[in-house]
């Protein structure tokens, strides 16, 4: 039943949010701000450029490697949404059919180009997003993000997004076992079973929003999550963000590649 | 101290949809007493709580809780004095950690810190949930989530208890384990279940609510034992009284 292994795998992130490395011990903030910043860089770039990309996966490549997070989880996440950024370039090719020299008198289209761009841009940003949330936690980020004064209800929101998601998740899970339960073969599975199994979920949901709000208004909720979380800047995260901002800079105003390829060369030649 | 009263008086409630779920309600509970409120499916057990601290205000008739009124003013005075535990352990715990959602009241209360830490701890502590305060609340056991939420009602240190069903879900050891938690508790306390043997444990008296209205208000013995009064709402003598 793939509902029930991908519930597992979301309670697996999580999961991955409790080690103790380095990575894990940064100021949520410092990590939150130069994932925004490595975001933002590699997107800055234009639409054919693939060669000075290809340095800025030495971010999530450390992050990985010093965080002990397994690659393969995370191969297999962006794997999961690839679909979206395929189906946003994979007629690049096709239309923008303008030729584009590469080496030794060897031709492509431009639109090779951009959607192997587009490809390479969408795997370092979700890649870095996802290794913000499993070395972070999620409930870590949105306290990271309510320091950094965004408005207190989308925080709530977020928060209980994260805490009902389980939730949700198992409920639609008992759902949809007990119509399997009862539906032999294929009847019971056509679409409009599917529409009313999202009706009663909407329902509960509904429901259940309304005994979560009472609960918290017993207990004194006045419109903001207090926390008790401090955080603190040490050296490790000035240092972690020095790094960063360093190689950021590097990465996209210099070419890296280029002078990388240049050492090599001087090196073997 | 006399003030930590409970009185329901000539109180009616009708839900919007136009079933009268409360009809002329009246009773005291005075402080320190323990009352269980029973009753079939349906009877008003629920709303009757939910009246506790103004979630839901009476059509008619008043509720006083320790010398107030309940009003719109009111309420927040009130949901301070009252905690309530819900059936549903789910819905309680909604903070990303056993240990935040503890806090949670405590800091709405407006606390400072060392104060907040010490109600948490000493709230998780009581409860043996000390061990628990790093978890989130969704990798948790009923019998646990039954007991972090018990803690994050008492860590706000209301004069009052108030429980829905509150052994619903639980194994026959966290069940033991809860009834003679709630032995220890000084609280005024109002607990409503269909678990008569936890109420003829914990309680001194019972009040029997039926289609909205008092059918039965005295000594839990007398009640639970009084065979024909509990068929007729649809409930049987406690197991222990059974052989």
């Amino acid at each position: 039943m793939t509902f029930d292994t991908q519930y597992y795998n979301i309670g697996f992130l999580d999961q991955l949010s409790y080690k103790d490395t380095f990575v894990h011990r940064l100021d949520p903030r410092v990590k939150l701000v130069v994932t925004l910043l490595f975001l933002f860089t590699v997107i800055s770039f234009s639409k054919y450029e693939i060669f000075a990309l290809v340095p800025f996966f030495l971010y999530p490549v450390l992050l990985m490697t010093l965080g002990e997070i397994p690659f393969m989880f995370i191969l297999k996440k962006v794997l999961l949404v690839s679909p979206f950024a395929v189906f946003i370039g994979i007629f690049n090719p096709l239309l923008d059919s303008g030729q584009v020299f590469i080496f030794n008198g060897f031709t492509i289209s431009a639109g090779w180009l951009s959607f192997i761009s587009i490809l390479i841009k969408f795997t370092l940003t979700v890649s870095t997003a996802l290794l913000l949330i499993a070395t972070t936690s999620f409930p870590g980020v949105c306290h990271a993000l309510r320091r950094l004064k965004l408005p207190a209800i989308f925080v709530s929101q977020l928060l209980f997004l994260y805490r009902y998601l389980f939730v949700l998740m198992e409920e639609t899970m008992r759902i949809v076992r007990a119509r399997n339960m009862r539906s032999f073969g294929e009847r019971g599975k056509d679409m409009r079973i599917y529409v009313r199994l999202a009706g009663t979920l909407f329902l509960r949901a509904v429901e259940r929003a309304e005994r979560i709000y009472h609960a918290m208004l017993s207990r004194g909720f006045q419109g903001d999550m207090p926390t008790l979380k401090h955080f603190q800047i040490k050296s490790g995260d000035v240092f972690f963000a020095l790094s960063a901002l360093a190689l950021l800079f590097v990465f996209r105003f210099f070419p890296a590649t280029e002078i990388l390829g240049r050492f090599v060369q001087g090196v073997f030649l | 101290m006399s003030h930590h009263i409970v009185e329901f008086k000539n109180v009616s409630f009708c839900y919007p949809d136009g079933t009268q779920a409360l009809k002329d309600i009246s009773f005291r509970i005075t402080h320190g007493e323990s009352v269980g409120i029973i009753g079939a499916n349906g009877a008003g057990k629920s709303t009757l709580l939910m009246h506790l601290n103004g979630y839901l205000m009476p059509t008619s008739g008043t509720v006083n809780i320790g010398d107030v009124y309940l009003t719109k003013k009111t309420q927040q005075e009130i949901r301070r004095k009252v905690g309530i535990v819900f059936q549903n352990s789910d819905d309680q715990l909604f903070m990303p950690t056993v240990y935040e959602d503890v806090a949670f009241g405590p800091l709405n209360l407006g606390l400072d810190e060392a104060a907040v830490r010490e109600r948490v701890d000493f709230a998780l502590n009581l409860v043996n949930g000390l061990e628990l305060k790093n978890k989130p609340p969704h990798h948790l056991s009923c019998g646990q989530k039954s007991a972090v939420a018990i803690a994050s009602v008492i860590a706000m240190e209301p004069d009052i208890l108030a429980m829905d069903e509150p052994a619903a879900n639980l194994d026959p050891r966290s069940r033991r384990l809860l009834i003679n938690l709630l032995k220890t508790f000084e609280h005024s306390k109002i607990i409503a279940s269909h678990d008569l043997d936890l109420i003829m444990d914990v309680c001194r008296r019972c009040i029997v609510v039926r289609d909205g209205a008092v059918a039965a208000d005295g000594p839990v013995m007398e009640i639970l034992t009084d065979k024909t009064l509990l068929e007729e709402n649809h409930l049987e003598l406690p197991l222990s009284l059974q052989r």
